[in-house]
C-alpha cells in the first residue's frame, strides 16, 4: 500500500466529496417536475395533435385544395372535396387524419396555403382504443376552437423566421 | 421546303411552316397559351416570343410568323431563330408577369390546379414576384350552361374557347367584348352554349377559367389512375381516358386519335359518368309474385336454367346498343347450344341483312377518309346527333373545301350549309337516278360519300324491304361513274357501339332464327319461351306478353322493369371488351373500376350459365374466349385495323330491283342526351336534355 493511499484512506477523501456531491445537487434547483400538475416549456414549433382552425368569423378555413394530403408521407390524410350546400364554394367533405399512421413531420402544416391544418401544442391526447386515434373533421375543427389562442400566439412567434 | 437555324442547329422543313412548328421539328420546346394545332392562328397571349436574325430586331410571336418571312443573310445564310437568348428569357418574364398581373393566384381552389398550363409555365418561365401592387380586376362570373363552370377572374384572352366553338363546334356563341381592361369572354346573353361539344372547351382552357361543372371540386388530377379506354356511346368509338379514384370513375378525359377523334369528344361521352354510379344493378333479382326480389348468383342462374331447360330452343337472344363483342360471342354460343338460332344485334326491321358483305354495314370511306371528300350526301341521318364527332370531320371538310353537302331526311341544324334535297325514299330514288343538281353533282364526283343512317335503314312500320332497297340506292350512288379507283363511299352510320361487331360475328337470325321484333313478336304470342336482353332497353317491353324475359346489363333500365331475372353485368368502363366502331376499325376498352356490388362481367355470367344448364361453353378465361372468337373471327385479334372491304361485294346491290315506292326518314336519335341506359341514369345528361327542350320549345 502506498502513502498516498494511506492518506486517503485515512481521512475519508472519497466518503466526504462524495458527502458535498451529494449536498451540492441537494441545494440546486430540481430538473425533474411533477408532471401531470407540472409541466415543461413547449417550443411554439413544436408539432403535436393537429388542428383545423378557423377565421374569426366562424368560417373555416381548409379549401380542400389537397395539398396536405398529396405531401403526407404517411398517408394518413384523406379528404374529400365538393361544393357546399349553401354557397357553392369549395369545402371538404370529409377530412380525416388517421392519428397512428401520422408521424408528426408537420409537412401538412408546411404545405397548407391558409394555415388551416396546424400541429398545435398539445401532446397529451392518449386515447384507450385505437378509433380514437381517427380524427374526423368535426374533431379536427374541435381541436382548433380549443386551442386556437395557443396556435394563433405560438404561429405569430414563428412568423419571423418563415 | 426552307432551311432556317434553329438555336444554330440546321433544320430543312416546308416553307409554310410557322417558326413554332420549326423549332418544334428542331426539338426547342416554345411555351404557348393561344397557339393550338387544331385551331387558327391568334397571336394574342405573346408568350411565345422567339429571337429571329432575318427579321426584325424585336422579339417575335413564333405562332404567327412563318419561316419564309425570314430574309437569307447577306451571303445567302439560312435565316436564324433563337429560343434560349437572354432577349427570349426576358420577354417570357415580362410576358407572364403581365399575365399574372390579373390572374387571381387561387390555384388551392382552382380545379385545373396540378394540370394547368399558367401553373406549369410560370414556374419554368416566370419569375418569382410581381412589380404591381394594385388592385387586381375582377370580373363576374358567366352560365354558359350545366357543363362548363366559369371563373372569369382566371382568364387570360387567349380565346381558344370562342375559336373552338366558332370553328370546330360551328355555333357562333361565345366572343371576346371589350378591349384592354375590360375584355371579357362571354356568351353576349348568359345563354347555355348549345354545342354537343362543348366539354372541349374545357380542356382546351390554359387556365381554371372554364372547369367542369359535374366534376367541380370533385378529385385533384395526381390523385386518379387513368386507364386507356374506348367510349361506346355511340359508334364512333371515341378514344378516351377514364380517371378513377377507388372504386368510382371521377371523370373521361379525350385520347389523341387522328384517325377517329382528333382529340375532341362529345359531350354525352365526357359527362356520362354519373350515370355509372346511380341506378345500377348490383344483385341478382327474381321475380317472385309479381315483384322483384334480390337473391343470391346460384337461385338466379338456377331459375335461368330450369326455365331454359323446359324451353326447348324456343329462346331468343336481343343484343343492346352497349353490349360488346365477347358477351354476344358467349350468347351466340349458349343459344347454340340448346339449337337456337334467334340472336339480334339490329334495331327493329333493318334492311342490313345477314347475308350482305362487310362493306354494306360498314363506314368504309373512314372518318379520317371525309376529308378527302369532295361531295357528301346524307341520307336519313342527323350526324351532329348520331356521331358528333363525324359531324365535326364533315365540318372540318366543308370548312377547307367548301364540299357540296346534301341531306335526304330530317331538316336539322348541323353546323354547316346543305342543300335539303327532301325527306324521303323519293328523293332518294330521283337522286340515284341522277335527277336534280345534287344528283348531277355526285355524278360527276370523284370521292362521293354517302352516309346511310340508322334511321334510313331500319323502317320498323314498313318492314325490311325500305331497307335493303335505300341500300341498294346509295350503293348505286356511291358507285358512280366518276369515282376514283379505290374509293368506297358507301358509309353506314351506326348509332350504337354494338352493332358492327354484332354483325361481325354473325349475333344475327340464323339456323331458322328470326329478327328482334319478330322474336318480340313470337314472346307476344306465346311462341318463345325465353328472351334474353343482353343490355337491351331500346324495344317494346310490353309486347313480350308472358315470355321469361332475363336482363343481363348494368342498369336498371326499361329492361330491368321487364325482367323476371337480372343479372348485374359491368358497364364498359367495368371490363374489357372488344367493340368493332362503325368505320370496322376493331377496338378494346380496358377496365378502370370493378362492377359494384356482385355484378359481375358480361361472358362470365353467360359461362356460368351455360354450366348450370349442363352444356358449358369452352372457355374459362378471357384469354381462352378471346382466342375462341380470333379462332372463328381473324380480323377482330387485329385490334385499331380496319379490314380491308369488299367494294366489289357492295356493288352488286346496286342494280338490284327497287321495290318500294315512298318512305319517309326520320331521325335514329330522339334525344342526343339519353339514348342509352347509362346517359338515361346520368342526372347531368337528364339535365342537358331538359335544357336542350327548352331551347328547342324556344326556338319554335
Amino acid at each position: 500500500m502506498r502513502a498516498s493511499q494511506f492518506v486517503n484512506t485515512l481521512i475519508m477523501k472519497e466518503f466526504v466529496s462524495a458527502f458535498f456531491l451529494a449536498m451540492r445537487y441537494f441545494f440546486s434547483p430540481k430538473p425533474t417536475i411533477n408532471y401531470p400538475f407540472e409541466k415543461g416549456p413547449v417550443s411554439p414549433r413544436f408539432r403535436g395533435e393537429h388542428a383545423l382552425r378557423r377565421y374569426p368569423n366562424g368560417e373555416e378555413r381548409c379549401i380542400a385544395c389537397k395539398l396536405c394530403e398529396a405531401i403526407c408521407p404517411a398517408q394518413a390524410i384523406t379528404i374529400e372535396a365538393g361544393p357546399r350546400q349553401n354557397d357553392g364554394t369549395r369545402r371538404t367533405v370529409r377530412y380525416d387524419i388517421d392519428m397512428v399512421k401520422c408521424i408528426y413531420c408537420g409537412f401538412c402544416q408546411e404545405a397548407c396555403p391558409v394555415d388551416a391544418i396546424v400541429e398545435g401544442p398539445n401532446f397529451e391526447f392518449a386515447t384507450e382504443t385505437r378509433e380514437e386515434l381517427y380524427f374526423s373533421k368535426e374533431k379536427l375543427l374541435a381541436n382548433g376552437d380549443r386551442w386556437e389562442r395557443e396556435i394563433a400566439s405560438n404561429l405569430a412567434a414563428d412568423a419571423p423566421y418563415r | 421546303m426552307a432551311s432556317i437555324k434553329v438555336d444554330g442547329t440546321l433544320v430543312e422543313v416546308p416553307d409554310y411552316y410557322t417558326l413554332m412548328q420549326a423549332a418544334e421539328a428542331a426539338g426547342a420546346e416554345i411555351p404557348r397559351f393561344c397557339y393550338h394545332d387544331r385551331l387558327s392562328v391568334a397571336g394574342n397571349c405573346r408568350m411565345c416570343l422567339v429571337e429571329v436574325k432575318g427579321g426584325p430586331p424585336k422579339p417575335q410571336a413564333s405562332c404567327a410568323m412563318s419561316v419564309k418571312d425570314l430574309r437569307p443573310g447577306p451571303n445567302g445564310e439560312p435565316p436564324e431563330m433563337f429560343t434560349n437568348t437572354p432577349m427570349v428569357k426576358k420577354a417570357r418574364e415580362g410576358v407572364m408577369e403581365f399575365l399574372l398581373v390579373n390572374h387571381p393566384l387561387d390555384c388551392p381552389i382552382c380545379d385545373q390546379g396540378g394540370e394547368c398550363d399558367l401553373q406549369d409555365q410560370a414556374m419554368a418561365y416566370g419569375v418569382d414576384k410581381s412589380r404591381f401592387h394594385e388592385n387586381k380586376r375582377a370580373v363576374e362570373d358567366k352560365y354558359i350552361g350545366p357543363l362548363v363552370k366559369t371563373s372569369m377572374n382566371r382568364c387570360i384572352h387567349c380565346t381558344r374557347c370562342v375559336r373552338f366553338t366558332t370553328e370546330v363546334a360551328g355555333i357562333s356563341e361565345m366572343g371576346l367584348l371589350g378591349r384592354g381592361e375590360d375584355a371579357e369572354i362571354t356568351t353576349y346573353l348568359e345563354k347555355a352554349l348549345s354545342s354537343e361539344l362543348q366539354g372541349n372547351v374545357i380542356d382546351l382552357c390554359p387556365v381554371g377559367a372554364l372547369t367542369s361543372k359535374p366534376y367541380a371540386f370533385n378529385a385533384r388530377p395526381w390523385e386518379l389512375n387513368k386507364t386507356e379506354s374506348i367510349d361506346v356511346m355511340d359508334a364512333v368509338g371515341s378514344a378516351i381516358r377514364v380517371d378513377s379514384r377507388g372504386r368510382e370513375v371521377m371523370r373521361i378525359m379525350p385520347r389523341v386519335n387522328e384517325a377517329i377523334n382528333e382529340e375532341w369528344i362529345s359531350d354525352k361521352t365526357r359527362f356520362i359518368w354519373d350515370g355509372l354510379k346511380n341506378q345500377r344493378l348490383d344483385r341478382p333479382y327474381v321475380r317472385k309474385n309479381g315483384k322483384l326480389q334480390a337473391t343470391s348468383w346460384d337461385e338466379a342462374l338456377g331459375a335461368v336454367a330450369a326455365r331454359i331447360k323446359k324451353a326447348g330452343n324456343k329462346v331468343g337472344a336481343i343484343a343492346g346498343d352497349l353490349a360488346a363483342v365477347e358477351e354476344m360471342y358467349a350468347l351466340k354460343g349458349l343459344l347454340a347450344s340448346i339449337g337456337s338460332g334467334m340472336t339480334d344485334v339490329r334495331p327493329a326491321m333493318s334492311g342490313i341483312d345477314p347475308s350482305m358483305p362487310r362493306s354494306a354495314y360498314i363506314f368504309n370511306p373512314t372518318i379520317a377518309g371525309i376529308e378527302d371528300a369532295d361531295a357528301i350526301l346524307i341520307i336519313g341521318a342527323n350526324p351532329r346527333k348520331e356521331a358528333a364527332l363525324i359531324n365535326a370531320r364533315i365540318r372540318k371538310t366543308w370548312r377547307a373545301k367548301n364540299i357540296p353537302v346534301g341531306v335526304i331526311g330530317e331538316r336539322a341544324d348541323l353546323t354547316y350549309t346543305y342543300d335539303y334535297l327532301g325527306e324521303g325514299f323519293e328523293t332518294l330514288a330521283d337522286v340515284a337516278a341522277g335527277k336534280g343538281s345534287f344528283g348531277e353533282i355526285l355524278a360527276k364526283a370523284q370521292r362521293p360519300i354517302i352516309i346511310v343512317g340508322e334511321a334510313a335503314v331500319s323502317h320498323a312500320n314498313l318492314g325490311k324491304q325500305v331497307g335493303r332497297d335505300v341500300i341498294a340506292l346509295a350503293s348505286k350512288l356511291a358507285n358512280g361513274a366518276n369515282v376514283a379507283e379505290g374509293w368506297n363511299g358507301f358509309a353506314l352510320l351506326h348509332n350504337a357501339a354494338s352493332r358492327v361487331g354484332g354483325l361481325d360475328i354473325g349475333f344475327v337470325p340464323h339456323d331458322g332464327g328470326v329478327c328482334s321484333a319478330d322474336q318480340i313478336a313470337l314472346a307476344g304470342k306465346g311462341e318463345l319461351d325465353v328472351l334474353f336482353l343482353l343490355g337491351a332497353d331500346e324495344y317494346d317491353m310490353s309486347a313480350m306478353g308472358k315470355a321469361f324475359v332475363v336482363y343481363i346489363g348494368s342498369h336498371g333500365d326499361q329492361g330491368a322493369h321487364r325482367a323476371d331475372v337480372i343479372l348485374p353485368g359491368a358497364a364498359y368502363t367495368e371490363k374489357s371488351g372488344t367493340y368493332v366502331n362503325t368505320e370496322g376499325r376493331v377496338q378494346q376498352t380496358a377496365r378502370a373500376v370493378f362492377p359494384p356490388g356482385d355484378a359481375k362481367e358480361d361472358w362470365t355470367i353467360i359461362r356460368a350459365l351455360s354450366g348450370a344448364i349442363g352444356k358449358p361453353l369452352p372457355y374459362n378465361s378471357l384469354a381462352q374466349l378471346r382466342s375462341a372468337i380470333y379462332a372463328e373471327f381473324p380480323h377482330l385479334a387485329r385490334v385499331d385495323e380496319i379490314e380491308a372491304s369488299d367494294f366489289a361485294a357492295l356493288t352488286t346491290y346496286a342494280n338490284a330491283t327497287i321495290m318500294t315506292k315512298s318512305a319517309p326518314f326520320g331521325s335514329a336519335v330522339a334525344d342526343f342526351y339519353l339514348s342509352n341506359p347509362i346517359a338515361r341514369a346520368s342526372a347531368v345528361m337528364g339535365e342537358c336534355a331538359a335544357l336542350a327542350a327548352g331551347l328547342r320549345q324556344a326556338a319554335e
